[in-house]
């Protein structure tokens, strides 16, 4: 699926009734995970110096969620309607440009 | 014909597709059937030999969801190792189905029959059948399949027969002919299954904002089984003449006293019931064969006239009363008027119940009610 390319979900879960679910619950669109926002489980978000940036495209190796895109500049940037926060970007990077600062600040 | 043996029959001739097993006593000689049928040619089938009765579950639940008519097999331990895949096969909505023959739960170490097994996963939202013998073993195989596999009702099926008392003993068994079968039980059509031209998901994980909803559909889909699993026996009876019912009755319409019984009991205790009729006395007989959906009208219809029911139970529920007994106690709760409830818990582990002990048992229920005490329980037999 190309990314950042979000599938129109029928619908969000919350709004399902019992009478409407499959029987046994079948996801009958593939591939929808990935309107599931993940994003909205974190605290902290990360951010990036470009200035430190060397462009080593480790944070996108490392992250779990696949999260990380190379964008049209050759910056690796999390996509934050997926990215959980766990800060393993920040730790990996080996110059230091990525922080993680909490969602609330600017 | 031994029950068991007669069982793969018909297994073989539901001409499923995946047998998936592990051996344990007393549900060998089933499997132990099929796997010959299947070596020498008879059954077309894949017969998964697999590490543990986990898998062998598991195995069927894939088979099932890629679409194949499966079949298990197990018993006690093999039951509760097997437990925590009986719930994902009914939460899935795939049909199967699974002889258990019933057999004690460990401990102490016991091969012999109870049903300790079954109601150990009382509640994994399979539909769950009692029978009395050989002939309604053989025939519910095909019950089951046809009924777990319409579009309505899309469950697995448990096929619960007492160890060694059934699947040991032989018996005369009607055999039906392959022609009738094929015409009762047609291929199975599901209605999702795996398959890569169509990708979909099974077994997806629920926040708690959709399982409730989840539970309910599952929940409201095993009650509502209920028409269709009477019109299957209906079928099933215009074309054998052997009809079946959720609740069967022997001598129990204006009887005071009831005896209740679920499983192979009650071919014995219907001995004793005539025992007692002879004698003069106004007892009868009311066998649960329908375990879940319970058929909770069916039940009262059968009970409410009665002054006393004397419930025997072969499982105990450590710290309450016999499982039976307190279901029972449940759906007459409504009822302003309802008969007192005596429950015995007896012949676990295997040990003989004869007529003359369920005689005794309701001698001493009756004692017991008219002497004031109106929800009685005991393991019956122990010696003081």
């Amino acid at each position: 699926m190309e990314r950042g390319v979000v599938k129109e979900m029928t619908k969000p879960e919350y709004e399902w009734t019992w009478k409407e679910l499959p029987v046994g619950n079948v996801i009958l669109e593939p591939g929808n995970a990935s309107q599931y926002r993940t994003g909205d489980w974190k605290t902290l978000k990360p951010i990036l110096n470009k200035e430190l940036c060397v462009h080593c495209g480790l944070c996108y190796i490392y992250c779990p969620d696949m999260a990380y895109h190379l964008d049209e500049e050759g910056f690796f940037i999390a996509d934050l309607f997926y990215c959980k926060g766990c800060g393993i970007c920040s730790k990996e990077c080996p110059t230091g440009a990525i922080s993680m600062v909490l969602e609330e600040e600017k | 014909m031994e029950v068991s043996i007669a069982a793969a029959e018909a297994v073989k001739q539901c001409n499923v597709d995946v047998i998936s097993a592990y051996p344990i006593t007393p549900q060998t000689h089933i499997v132990e059937k099929l796997s010959e049928l299947v070596a020498n040619g008879e059954l077309d089938a894949e017969f998964f030999c697999v590490e543990s009765e986990h898998s062998a579950l598991s195995v069927c639940v894939g088979a099932a969801a890629a679409g194949a008519r499966a079949f298990t097999c197990t018993s006690s331990q093999g039951l509760a190792l097997m437990s925590e895949i009986t719930y994902i096969a009914s939460g899935l909505r795939l049909p199967m189905l699974m002889i258990l023959a019933n057999r004690t739960l460990s401990a102490p170490l016991s091969i012999w029959n109870d049903h300790s097994d079954a109601m150990m996963i009382r509640d994994c939202g399979w539909i769950q059948f009692f029978v009395e013998n050989g002939q309604e073993v053989y025939d519910h195989v095909f019950i089951s399949y046809r009924l777990g596999e319409d579009r309505s009702v899309l469950f697995p099926v448990i096929i619960n027969m007492d160890g060694f008392i059934l699947s040991h003993v032989i018996e005369p068994i009607e055999l039906i002919e392959q022609e009738k079968i094929d015409q009762f039980l047609p291929p199975y059509q599901p209605l999702y299954r795996l398959h890569p031209d169509r990708p979909i998901t099974m077994g997806a994980y629920a926040l708690p904002s959709i399982f409730a909803e989840t539970k309910k559909a599952q929940e409201v889909a095993l009650r509502s089984s209920m028409p269709k699993i009477l019109e299957t026996w209906k079928s099933f009876g215009d074309m054998t003449g052997r009809y079946y019912s959720p609740i069967e009755t022997y001598k129990a319409e204006e009887a005071d006293t009831l005896l209740v019984t679920m499983g192979s009991f009650g071919e014995t205790a219907s001995v004793a019931v005539d025992q007692m009729r002879k004698e003069g006395r106004s007892v009868g007989l009311v066998k649960i064969r329908l375990w879940r959906p319970f058929p909770f009208e069916a039940f009262k219809k059968a009970t409410l006239h009665a002054k006393q029911l004397v419930v025997i139970d072969r499982a105990v529920s450590v710290g309450a009363c016999g499982p039976v007994a307190s279901e029972i106690k449940a759906a007459l709760y409504g009822e302003s008027i309802r008969p007192s409830i005596y429950n015995f818990v007896a012949g676990i582990s295997g040990r003989d119940v004869a007529p003359s002990d369920f005689i005794k048992m309701v001698d001493k229920a009756e004692v017991e009610i008219e002497e004031g005490n109106r929800e009685g329980f005991e393991i019956y037999g122990v010696r003081e």
